[in-house]
């Protein structure tokens, strides 16, 4: 990775252009060309770099409800416990982390009747008790990284 | 919000394709215009329902290796002032007042990425110090599970 990716990867995380030819008018502010551009992210896309260069959604926005969820489980079933978790579509990030409450995953659901549900069949499922945190206020929500 | 916002969101979510005009190609799937995926996402994004359109990046993959994620028990009138103290840092990409629960009473979170797990506490330190509030802990994440984008179903 150079200069010239890292101003890529620099300028594309928001305000990737909306127009019909997007790599053009990348290159055209990077002083690159078209071709080199587009060569260049799949080369950082290949490397899993980049994961995707898509629309990030607001949930609550498009009707749906989220939350976090913390779990506490014995450290020799949190992988059988994870895949549970990650079975669900809904569920966009899961992490294991060193506290009483190990298990932290995030959940995206199209309405609060599934977001319910869903926490109650992982209750189910795997047999533990967790607890819910959804957001109650929004302070800074990440939208880019410098890289 | 209609059916074919819907459709449209669901077609992208997993990215666009790396092609000169990779919005032709996504309309000529969806059997619509270019012209009207252009449309439809300004608007959605406009509306705020679209958050952002951008690349995701992989932060391990850039040396962004550690993530924290620190908590604070802030009291409920301290919050406003706290949580424009710690969204200030540049350090921190999400800052969020969650409700309490059980036996759970952090309510302020923030998550931090460094270069290593010192970094991290540096930056916690720094803000425990800025807020002045002392009832804190910090939550590594030791395994990523699972990480995608939110996604539409």
């Amino acid at each position: 990775m150079d200069e010239v990716d890292r101003s890529i990867l620099n300028s594309i995380q928001d305000g990737f252009p909306l127009t019909s030819r997007p790599f053009a008018e990348l290159g055209a502010r990077l002083g690159l060309s078209e071709d080199e551009v587009i060569s260049r992210i799949q080369k950082l896309k290949d490397a899993n770099i980049i994961r995707r260069i898509a629309p990030v959604i607001d949930v609550k926005k498009l009707g749906g409800a989220s939350t976090l969820v913390a779990m506490s489980v014995p450290l020799d079933r949190v992988d059988e416990v994870a895949g549970i978790i990650n079975a669900y579509s809904e569920v966009s990030h899961n992490y294991l982390r060193q506290d009483k409450y190990n298990i932290w995953f995030t959940v995206s659901a199209s309405s609060k009747s599934r977001l319910d549900q869903i926490l109650k069949e992982i209750e189910e499922k795997t047999g533990y008790p967790y607890i819910n945190l959804p957001t109650v206020r929004v302070f800074k929500l990440g939208v880019k990284f410098e890289v | 919000m209609d059916e074919a916002d819907r459709k449209l969101l669901k077609m992208m979510q997993d990215g666009i394709p790396l092609v000169k005009r990779p919005f032709a190609e996504v309309a000529s799937s969806l059997g619509i215009a270019e012209d009207e995926v252009l449309q439809r996402l300004q608007r959605l994004l406009d509306e705020g329902k679209i958050r952002r359109f951008g690349a995701s990046i992989a932060h391990r993959k850039i040396g962004v290796i550690a993530n924290a994620m620190c908590v604070w028990n802030v009291p409920d009138e301290r919050v406003d002032g706290v949580g424009d103290i710690i969204a200030g840092f540049d350090e921190v990409t999400h800052c969020y007042v969650r409700s309490r629960a059980r036996d759970w009473g952090h309510n302020m979170f923030a998550m931090v990425h460094g270069r290593t797990k010192q970094e991290c506490e540096e930056v916690a330190d720094r803000i425990t110090k800025a807020i002045g509030v002392h009832d804190r802990k910090i939550l590594f994440s030791e395994r990523e599970f699972k990480k995608t984008g939110v996604r539409i179903e």
